[in-house]
């Protein structure tokens, strides 16, 4: 690798080699895990113990702290991993593509929490598990395009290639998925109107406002946290026969070859 | 010198897509079954729901296009698969025609194969199910701009899946979430017209996405088999 001029360039280029960026995501694992549990249990508290009780929908309500910041963390994810994509497929990184690799399972876990969160806080009070509102069904279709995306990864033997191929499948799923979500809802407006509508729930709380910060900052900390320590795996599990993964597991010489693979 | 390339690519198009139909004829029977699952699929509802005749009427586009689909799937797995085994698809990867457009006439011979039979065959389908005459010519012409669009997608899909353990299964995991865009304005198309709103934004909108497909579909099929040969 060439030697970029730029100090933040270099730190980059650094980084983006496995053999370093395992050590720092050790690191990190611990603070953004903290940081994860710290958050989730404030927001739980500020959610269930201190905000008012809606006059409408009662206590059911409240689940909309795990349901909606579990929705967004699902879409956004998506977006991350397609990024991780592009950037592994215009400068054929390996890192990035392990991360994205390490972003799809939590992305499908968030997914589909919000789609069983949903189902909970929909039987009380919509009266049923599901509807075909526009928002469910494209978050379902969203859940089937990372299943896809893991399936394909895990049925091609070659990393590199599985790498690629599975970076080509965001990418189109990332240019199809606000059609998806657009399609879905002018189908559902054309079909049944929109008697029932999430958009239309009443002015929010402070306190509610602030639990459901909380709990997203929760979420998007608890999904680097994860990411960071399946990547860790991944890179060992992929780079095992490498001098440096070999020497991990010899602790009394880790630490001066480490830094000589990293600095190499 | 760029005449010449444009040329060079219509012709390496052209190739193939005579190409891939002399082959699709010499197996007509494989065609023929595909035709037959769409036929089968689209009897099978009135038996399994009910044969009242307003009941099918109403859901006759929705059956149709999801027929459609389903069998579009049928003979994907065999659109790259075949000449992937026997070393061709190796040879057009190496080959000095473009790789983009020797994909895109394979995917139009594919869809002149089995996308325009399955268009020539939809006004059965909305004879089984008592659409009008008008109904039925809409359903036509969204099947007509929808079928390739199809076709593009299951092209992608088919090229990334080439060498993978999974086979059809993972094909059909990979496309259908793909495609449910197309299915919901194909099917939305009759189903508005038959309600009086007119057909012509949902297949404006099949349109954009044909547009979008061909412009798309050969860059990103023809990356996804260079992919299958590194």
């Amino acid at each position: 690798m060439s030697t970029p001029s730029s100090s933040a360039g270099s730190i980059w280029f650094r980084y983006a080699s496995p053999a370093s960026f395992y050590p720092l995501a050790g690191q990190l694992i611990p603070w953004f895990g903290a940081a994860a549990a710290i958050l989730a249990l404030a927001g739980l508290y500020v959610g269930f113990f201190v905000a008012p009780t809606d006059w409408q929908q009662g206590e059911a309500y409240r689940i909309i702290f795990i349901h909606v910041p579990a929705a967004w963390m699902a879409m956004f994810t998506y977006l991350v991993m397609a990024s991780w994509c592009a950037i592994s497929l215009a400068f054929n990184t390996r890192l990035s593509a392990m991360m994205a690799q390490a972003l799809a399972p939590t992305g499908a876990m968030f997914a589909f929490v919000s789609l069983w969160t949903g189902a909970f806080w929909g039987r009380p009070t919509w009266g049923a598990y599901w509807v075909w509102d526009a928002r469910l069904t494209s978050t379902l279709i969203l859940l089937f395009l990372y299943l896809g995306f893991i399936a394909l990864r895990a049925s091609i033997d070659d990393p590199r290639r599985a790498d690629r191929a599975a970076a080509v499948l965001a990418l189109v799923g990332a240019i199809n998925v606000p059609i998806i979500y657009f399609s879905v809802r002018w189908w559902n407006t054309l079909h049944q109107g929109s008697s029932i509508s999430m958009t239309a729930a009443p002015k929010m709380a402070h306190t509610m406002l602030t639990a459901m910060l909380l709990m997203t900052l929760a979420a998007w900390a608890y999904t680097i946290a994860v990411a960071l320590y399946r990547v860790r795996s991944i890179i060992v599990e992929r780079e095992a026969l490498s001098g440096w993964v070999g020497a991990l597991e010899r602790p009394g010489e880790a630490g001066p070859t480490m830094a000589g693979a990293a600095t190499r | 010198m760029r005449e010449h390339a444009a040329t060079g690519a219509f012709a390496a198009l052209g190739w193939a897509c005579r190409r891939d139909l002399r082959l699709a004829m010499r197996s007509r029977a494989e065609l023929a079954v595909i035709l037959l699952f769409f036929l089968l699929v689209t009897s099978l509802f009135p038996l399994a729901v009910s044969p009242d005749p307003a009941l099918l009427r109403a859901i006759a586009p929705g059956i149709a296009w999801v027929a459609a689909l389903l069998a579009s799937l049928l003979g994907l797995s065999r659109l790259f698969a075949v000449d992937h085994g026997d070393g061709t698809l190796e040879q057009m990867v190496l080959a000095p025609a473009p790789l983009q457009a020797l994909v895109a006439g394979k995917v139009l011979a594919h869809w002149l194969a089995t996308g325009v039979p399955l268009v020539l065959l939809s006004p059965v389908a909305g004879l089984q199910f008592g659409l009008p005459a008008d109904a039925i010519a809409v359903l036509a012409a969204s099947l007509a701009i929808g079928t390739p669009i199809l076709s593009w997608l299951g092209a992608v899909a088919a090229a990334l899946t080439l060498g993978a353990r999974g086979g059809s299964s993972l094909l059909a995991l990979l496309v259908l979430p793909l495609a449910v865009p197309v299915l919901i304005f194909g099917a939305g198309a009759v189903e508005s017209f038959t309600s009086g709103l007119g057909a012509d934004a949902h297949l404006s909108l099949l349109g954009a996405g044909l547009i979008a497909a061909w412009v798309l579909g050969p860059g990103a099929t023809a990356l996804a088999v260079r992919i299958a040969h590194e």
